[in-house]
């Protein structure tokens, strides 16, 4: 039984790391992590909205999720400056989250565990909801793969290619909201960004194409899953922030890395 | 054109009354502008003169809020950008960028690399080439897809005369290689207009246009940019005319040049 729901949590974090890996590349490649952030605190809301009308968590999360990201896509299309619009919305979309979650009348909920995480508690259902979403997540990037690198590079080369660069923008954007509910559960709210970046950005220094880099990453979110679960057992933490504690060492370390290797030629 | 006897003419882009706005400046007025298969179109402006909206306009980059735009269906165009931004978090090699969007065999790749003078880079990051050598690869990968129109926006900004001449001379090798109808944009007047087949002059609307030398004696044209580059025309065209090499030329209107072109 006990194995039982380590392996759980252990395939929870491995699904969702592999996903947020990949998807990641993106959002570094993009410069897209503040957008990240506020999908994922609205993802807060979505909790609450979720308990207030009964539904599950998840729908909840990947309504609001993609409702914020739609949001912040139509208003990136308008070509003002969205920094601060994107700091205004992620931090109001958060403050009126928790509000609303004490609001809600009977309910005694653990906000902790939305905030950073509960992949203890797992259940083959959240399994089979991570696993679904993550695999949909690889199999969209895969399939959009070469129009989105071109995109990243520039849309005006992806317009005379054929390709349009805002189609494949809203798709990363539907992405983002998908991963972020897939990762609540595991990571927590306030930590999917991290999720998203550190592995990408730990794997930049070890790839000289975009693909390895995706490979790389994906690897590098699933081992500090996989570390962050068997540390947090031994040192009894809390799961969703030892993963990333992991993700930020290795990330420390490729740095290093890289810099010695510059030293070595 | 006389090369295209024989066949049903039908312009490869045909933008008839172009208006495009930008935050309530207007950029574009009233521009109409079709491409024919292989000629070589070069259009000039001074700076803020709408020249890279317009390159935009065309390859559907920007919707203009008045008139058409008509693509030849299935056009193939290579786009060679004014500069290219690679994010540094972005590991790319050269020849994966060839790559993309479609995957191409490793023998044409080198070839495109060959033909736009810049043979065996493929292996290096795009951020470790130079600033002639990024341009060349842009060129490269544009050529790929065998484009039928090679549009360059401004490609030899920031690189240095003898740089731009020579990636000019590239430029017309690969036309008569492929064939390919050329739109280019540019400010360096003495090099490009010698090579075009029509210049037109653009100034947020279209000022004149013709052969190199009706633009260039045009009112309209010498207003814009002086008259400075008359006696540089005349060069050129001997040049272009007896594919002699563009450096000599160089040397002696440089200065003169940027004076009219600024």
């Amino acid at each position: 039984m006990l194995d039982d729901f380590l392996v759980r949590a252990a395939l929870a974090g491995v699904g969702t790391a592999i996903a947020a890996g990949l998807l990641g590349c993106f959002v570094v490649w993009r410069r897209m992590a503040y957008f990240g952030d506020a999908t994922a605190h609205a993802a807060v809301l979505g909790v609450a909205l979720a308990l207030l009308f009964g539904t599950s968590i998840t729908l909840g999360v990947a309504v609001v999720a993609l409702a914020m990201a739609m949001l912040i896509h139509g208003l990136s299309g308008q070509g003002t400056s969205v920094d601060t619009m994107l700091g205004v919305l992620s931090h109001s979309a958060l403050a009126l989250g928790l509000v609303a979650v004490t609001l809600i009348p009977g309910q005694r909920i653990d906000l902790d565990a939305y905030l950073f995480g509960d992949v203890l508690s797992v259940t083959r259902m959240d399994l089979a909801v991570i696993w679904g979403g993550g695999v949909i997540v690889v199999a969209v990037l895969w399939w959009h793969w070469s129009a989105m690198l071109t995109a990243t590079l520039s849309p005006d080369l992806a317009y005379a290619a054929g390709i349009n660069p805002r189609r494949e923008q809203l798709v990363l954007t539907v992405l983002l909201a998908a991963v972020v509910a897939v990762a609540i559960k595991v990571v927590g709210a306030l930590l999917i960004t991290a999720l998203l970046i550190i592995p990408a950005a730990a794997a930049r220094n070890y790839a000289r194409t975009p693909e390895r880099m995706a490979f790389l990453s994906m690897g590098i979110g699933a081992l500090s899953a996989l570390a962050g679960l068997r540390l947090a057992v031994i040192f009894d933490t809390a799961v969703g922030p030892a993963i990333i504690c992991v993700a930020a060492t290795i990330f420390a370390l490729s740095i290093i890395g890289s810099k010695l290797r510059i030293l070595g030629t | 054109m006389p090369r295209l006897s024989g066949r049903a003419r039908m312009s490869l882009i045909d933008a008839r009354h172009i208006d495009f706005a930008h935050g309530g400046q207007r950029v574009l007025q009233g521009v109409s502008l079709s491409l024919e298969p292989g000629e070589i179109v070069t259009i000039v402006g001074p700076n803020g003169s709408g020249k890279s909206t317009l390159l935009q306009v065309l390859i559907g980059a920007l919707k203009p809020q008045k008139g058409t735009v008509t693509r030849q269906s299935g056009l193939r165009i290579g786009y060679v950008p004014q500069k290219l931004h690679i994010d540094p978090t972005l590991p790319m090699t050269v020849t994966r960028f060839l790559n993309l969007p479609k995957a191409v065999g490793k023998a044409e790749a080198e070839a495109a690399l060959r033909t736009a003078g810049v043979a065996g880079v493929g292996h290096r990051q795009m951020s470790q080439l130079s600033g002639g050598q990024f341009q060349r690869v842009l060129l490269a990968r544009a050529i790929l897809g065998k484009p039928q129109v090679l549009m360059l926006d401004e490609a030899t900004q920031g690189l240095d005369q003898p740089g731009s001449a020579s990636f000019y001379r590239q430029i017309d090798a690969v036309r008569r290689d492929l064939g390919c109808a050329v739109l280019m944009v540019s400010h360096e007047l003495h090099v490009v207009m010698s090579a075009s087949d029509r210049v037109i002059c653009l100034n947020g609307h279209i000022c004149c246009e013709g052969t190199p030398e009706v633009v260039s004696a045009a009112p309209a044209y010498r207003e814009l940019f002086g008259t400075g580059t008359g006696g540089a025309l005349a060069l050129y065209r001997h040049d272009h005319d007896h594919g002699h090499d563009h450096d000599h030329a160089h040397g002696h209107d440089h200065p003169h040049h940027h004076e009219a072109a600024e």
